[in-house]
This record gives C-alpha cells, sequence and structure tokens, in this order.
C-alpha cells in the first residue's frame, strides 16, 4: 500500500486533486481511499489531506503518519513542522514552485524530488492560479502510480477540457531529481 | 449491473436514499452532513429522484416535516449531525413513540462545547433512549447498504420504528473510496414500497393522532415500543442474510466478529475504527497475540445475547469508545457490555475512549489498547479507563 500526504491551501483544489486519483484508481479497477483534513474552511488557510492506494480492500481508516510520498502544492507551507514530518527516508516530494533546488532547504530524507512551477501552466490554460490540475500532472509522471491517460479523462470530465492541457503540459515539464535520500 | 464508484461517505448516503425512492425530503445543512442533501437536491434537480424535496428553515422542521410524510403513509428521508440533531430533539422523540419507521443518516460528530465541527459520536450516543435503532457503519459501502437494510428493518409490520445509520463524520463522511451501487431493480426487489397501516393522514378518513394519554395507557405504548426493539434484534439478523443472499455482502448483522474463534482477548469497536481495529489484530496476531474483534453494530437495540455469546471463553476485554458516559467514566459500549454479560469481574475488562473532536483512533492506539489488555489478562477485574491522550502542540 501507498501511503501519500497531500499539503496546500484552501482554494488551491487539493481535496479535488486528490478525490480525482481515487476515482482514477476505482475506475481503474484498484483501490483508493482519501480523508481530507480541514481545519477552519477559508480559503488560503493550510489544508492536507491523506492519500492511500492499493490493490486491495483499504480497512484503515485514519490518518497518514509516515507518508512515502509528499504532494505538495504551495512552497510557503515548506517551513511548517508538519509537512515533513514523519516523510519516509528516500521518500518523494512532488513540489509546487518556482525555486531552484538550493534554495529550498528540504530534509535529507527526500530521495526523490519533483519540481514544478504550476502557476504560468494554470495560468495559460485556466486562467486562474490554481495549481491541483497541473500538479496531478506532476504526481503522475513522478510516482507512476495511476494510470495517465484514465487520469487526464477524469481531470477533463470533473474541471473541463483546459484543465487537461494543463496536466499534459506540467506532465512534460515536471522536473524529476534523484537525490538518493538519507539512508 | 450495478456501478462502481469512488463516492464520499456523504453522497454514499445519497446514493442509499435515492435507491429507496423516498417520497419526502427534508432538511437542513450542518456540517459535516450537508453534501447528503446538495447530492439528494442535485438527483431532484436533474429529475433522477421523484421525492418532494422541503426546504425548511432548521432541523426542527425538517423532522416535523418528515413526521407528517410518513404519518401520510410516506417514505421520507433526512440527515443532519450533532447541533442539528439536539435542535431536532422535540420531534426525534416523536417520531419513535409515534411508532413512525424511517432513515436518517447520522453524520457523527462531537457535541459542544469547547465549540468543534468535527468528529466523535457524542450526538448519536446521547440519543440513544430516544427510541430510535441505531447502527453504526465501519465504511462507506456500509452506510449505502444499511440505508436500503434500514427501511425493511424499519418498515417492518412488527417493528416499525425509525433508523439511525450512523457514519463517522470526516473520517467516513468525506472519505472518498470505492462504492458499488446497486441497480435500481435490484433494490427495488429487495425493498417494496412502503404501505402505512397504522397511521394515515387521510381526510376522507379522519382519525386522531396522539391524543393525551394517561399513564396507565401510555406505559402500554412503551411496553409495546420495547417489544418492538427486541423482535428488531431478529429481524436485523433476517434481513441481514436476505441482503447477503442478493447483494453477496454480508455484515453479520447486530455485531461482526473478526478472529474470535479461538480469541483469549476481545476488543469492542464501533463504527469506522473497526477496519483499523482488525488492521491491529493481525498485527497481534502475528506476534502470538490471541486477540479477536467484535463490532457492535446495533447500540439500539443492544445485541446482548450476541454479545454476551461472542465473549464467552474470553478471559480479557476492552471496549473503544468515540464519546463518553458522563457519570461512569467510561465509553457507551463498554456500559453497555458490562450490563450485557452480568457479573463482569470474573474477566479482565476496561473502557478505552479515543477519537474525540475530531482526533484520530491511529493503529498505534489500538495496537497499544490490545498490549495493555494482553499484559492486564490475568488480572480480574475492571481496571481504569484507558485515554488515548494525544500531546498537545
Amino acid at each position: 500500500m501507498k501511503e501519500i500526504r497531500l499539503h496546500g491551501r484552501g482554494g488551491q483544489g487539493v481535496v479535488k486533486a486528490a478525490q480525482t486519483i481515487v476515482s482514477t484508481v476505482v475506475d481503474d479497477g484498484s483501490y483508493g481511499q482519501f480523508i481530507p483534513f480541514f481545519g477552519v474552511e477559508r480559503k488560503g488557510s493550510p489544508v492536507y489531506g491523506f492519500l492511500r492506494l492499493n490493490d486491495e480492500d483499504i480497512r484503515i481508516k485514519t490518518q497518514v503518519y509516515y507518508p512515502e510520498i509528499l504532494l505538495i502544492l504551495d512552497d510557503t507551507l515548506l517551513d511548517m513542522p508538519q509537512t515533513f514530518a514523519g516523510l519516509q527516508e528516500g521518500g518523494t516530494v512532488v513540489l509546487n514552485t518556482s525555486k531552484s533546488i538550493e534554495e529550498l532547504n528540504l530534509p535529507k530524507t527526500v530521495g526523490t524530488l519533483a519540481l514544478l512551477d504550476a502557476e504560468p501552466i494554470a495560468l495559460s490554460h485556466i486562467k486562474r492560479n490554481i495549481p491541483n490540475t497541473a500538479m496531478l500532472g506532476a504526481f503522475a509522471k513522478a510516482t507512476g502510480l495511476v494510470n495517465w491517460d484514465k487520469l487526464k479523462d477524469h481531470i477533463a470530465a470533473t474541471f473541463g477540457e483546459p484543465n487537461r492541457l494543463a496536466a499534459d503540459e506540467a506532465y512534460e515539464k515536471v522536473r524529476i531529481i534523484n537525490l538518493g535520500g538519507a539512508a | 449491473m450495478s456501478k462502481i464508484q469512488a463516492l464520499t461517505g456523504n453522497y454514499s448516503a445519497s446514493y442509499g436514499a435515492a435507491l429507496c425512492k423516498p417520497d419526502v425530503i427534508a432538511a437542513y445543512p450542518i456540517t459535516p452532513q450537508s453534501s447528503v442533501v446538495e447530492k439528494l437536491a442535485q438527483f431532484s434537480a436533474d429529475g433522477e429522484i421523484s421525492a418532494s424535496m422541503v426546504e425548511v428553515e432548521s432541523e426542527h422542521s425538517a423532522m416535523s416535516v418528515v413526521q407528517g410524510a410518513v404519518m401520510a403513509g410516506g417514505r421520507a428521508f433526512t440527515a443532519t449531525s450533532a447541533q442539528g440533531l439536539a435542535l431536532m430533539y422535540e420531534p426525534y422523540f416523536r417520531m419513535s413513540t409515534l411508532r413512525l419507521p424511517m432513515v436518517m443518516a447520522l453524520a457523527t460528530r462531537e457535541m459542544t462545547s469547547p465549540e468543534t465541527v468535527w468528529s466523535g459520536q457524542q450526538d448519536a450516543v446521547s440519543v440513544r433512549d430516544a427510541g430510535w435503532m441505531q447502527v453504526f457503519v465501519e465504511n462507506n459501502q456500509e452506510i449505502l447498504d444499511m440505508i436500503i437494510q434500514g427501511y425493511k428493518i424499519a418498515e417492518d409490520p412488527n417493528i416499525l420504528l425509525p433508523l439511525n445509520v450512523c457514519y463517522d463524520g470526516f473520517y467516513l463522511s468525506h472519505l472518498s473510496e470505492r462504492v458499488e451501487i446497486p441497480e435500481q431493480a435490484e433494490v427495488d426487489a429487495f425493498l417494496p414500497p412502503y404501505k402505512s397501516r397504522h397511521a394515515i393522514l387521510d381526510p376522507k378518513e379522519p382519525m386522531a393522532v396522539d391524543p393525551l394519554t394517561p399513564g396507565n395507557i401510555l406505559i402500554e405504548y412503551r411496553k409495546s415500543h420495547l417489544e418492538a426493539m427486541q423482535e428488531a434484534l431478529a429481524k436485523i439478523e433476517e434481513v441481514n442474510k436476505e441482503f447477503a443472499d442478493q447483494f453477496g455482502r454480508n455484515y453479520g448483522g447486530a455485531i461482526d466478529t473478526y478472529c474470535m474463534d479461538d480469541a483469549e482477548i476481545a476488543i469492542l469497536t464501533i463504527g469506522s475504527m473497526t477496519g483499523t481495529g482488525r488492521e491491529a489484530v493481525d498485527e497481534a496476531r502475528k506476534k502470538g497475540i490471541k486477540v479477536g474483534l467484535i463490532k457492535v453494530r446495533f447500540l439500539r437495540p443492544f445485541p446482548v445475547e450476541r454479545i454476551r455469546e461472542a465473549l464467552k471463553g474470553v478471559k480479557a476485554w476492552a471496549s473503544i469508545d468515540r464519546s463518553v458516559v458522563f457519570g461512569w467514566n467510561s465509553g457507551p459500549v463498554f456500559m453497555e457490555t458490562r450490563a450485557a454479560v452480568g457479573n463482569a469481574d470474573s474477566t479482565c475488562n476496561f473502557s478505552a475512549i479515543g477519537g474525540l473532536g475530531g482526533a484520530d483512533i491511529s493503529l498505534d492506539d489500538i495496537t497499544g489498547c490490545i498490549e495493555t489488555l494482553d499484559k492486564l489478562k490475568t488480572e480480574p477485574g475492571k481496571k481504569d479507563t484507558l485515554w488515548f491522550s494525544k500531546p498537545v502542540e
């Protein structure tokens, strides 16, 4: 089973993005689970959620404490202690940022880093800075956990065709860097 | 062919309700339940269901509207949580004591204060003696399935009692997972239309309902209500079997058991913590701990005989509750189970409490509970309550 934690801010579409992943894997005959965790429900406040992907029924219904993968939609969350808490050694971080790797000050446990500047992609396709669908493209490429064609269909069905184009461009543009992780 | 789709717990409740073809739906939005009725309103606007959607200004009105609808011979549905349930208490109680069958989804939420909107079962357990049947479920499939089973149990002419399908707020209401949505024809074959026989609002044949009633008659109403609750215990098992035969999903009836055949110690769970409990049991068994799990599905009626039977031969047991009983320093499943087993002091037993106000009940919490139980199993008697406390950040 893969355990993934998502971090973002209210209005960035964290919940919808994760639900789209679950819909896609379920549609693909597999199993997925997502539990959003809201603080106060308002635009801009930190939002996180817990995603599990498995090839059989997922009985456990808890938060994720030791994620193998982090999907982070907003780089202003990197300084929060919760963001990297429990990340497995050699884990994968998929991050929306315009910063370079040197500017990021990431923990040494990160094994694979996938960087995407989602803002210009979102602005060019959907005319609003909502990074979730671009980040789905980055997630799909970096992790290989979701059937990419099916995910794109689900993105188009849920968010509309311009979002499929955003995801597609992100899939091509995401930079995947192998950092090795501290073993 | 049934349809497989990823659904939140709330949407699963909406699909379950829609498949039961209610005549009237009335509800007022409250976190974490709101999207149940939003989805039903969408079904209605899209012409997918024929129910009358009644907009109301409060939960008190919502329950009053569905009460009138069921009294007039219809099938009705509503949903609520916590403070909404508190506000509807007056017609809520009357719904059961008028013996009007319906199903209400309850996305369980902690009761204030302190102010909270998150998970906890205190709302449901605080009305467990308001005469409704209450089933607590483990996953989103069970929400949908129990709404369908719920109408069948509630509307049985020997029972005629309303039923709550209780599911953990956020941990199920907002959790997305795979749900199999049965075909309408399959549900129609399982659940016949409701035919009211005992109280119909009909201007052509007027009938007085609920006149001022003296105690010597009222006591007969209560007696009959309690008898119906006991009859429901058998009906729950019967409907479970019928559902399993038709849909292939067997929930075990009033309780479900896991790895209990050779169990020396047992945990009792209620709601969505159960799946996590099953994982904890598997892990403990790998370490040689002979532990089993009893999932308490129905809190009302309380399955006394089945609990007693399941705990026979067990040296030690603990219940895990997501709510409290004020005045007993324990959770409600603990109190009910102690009452069910009679002299419980021949076993080691304690109450564990966690998951209040949205807190998680983690795998580590349940594993810790099992390990404590295993350590104490040779010392009979009631032990201190175990609180799943989390450090305050």
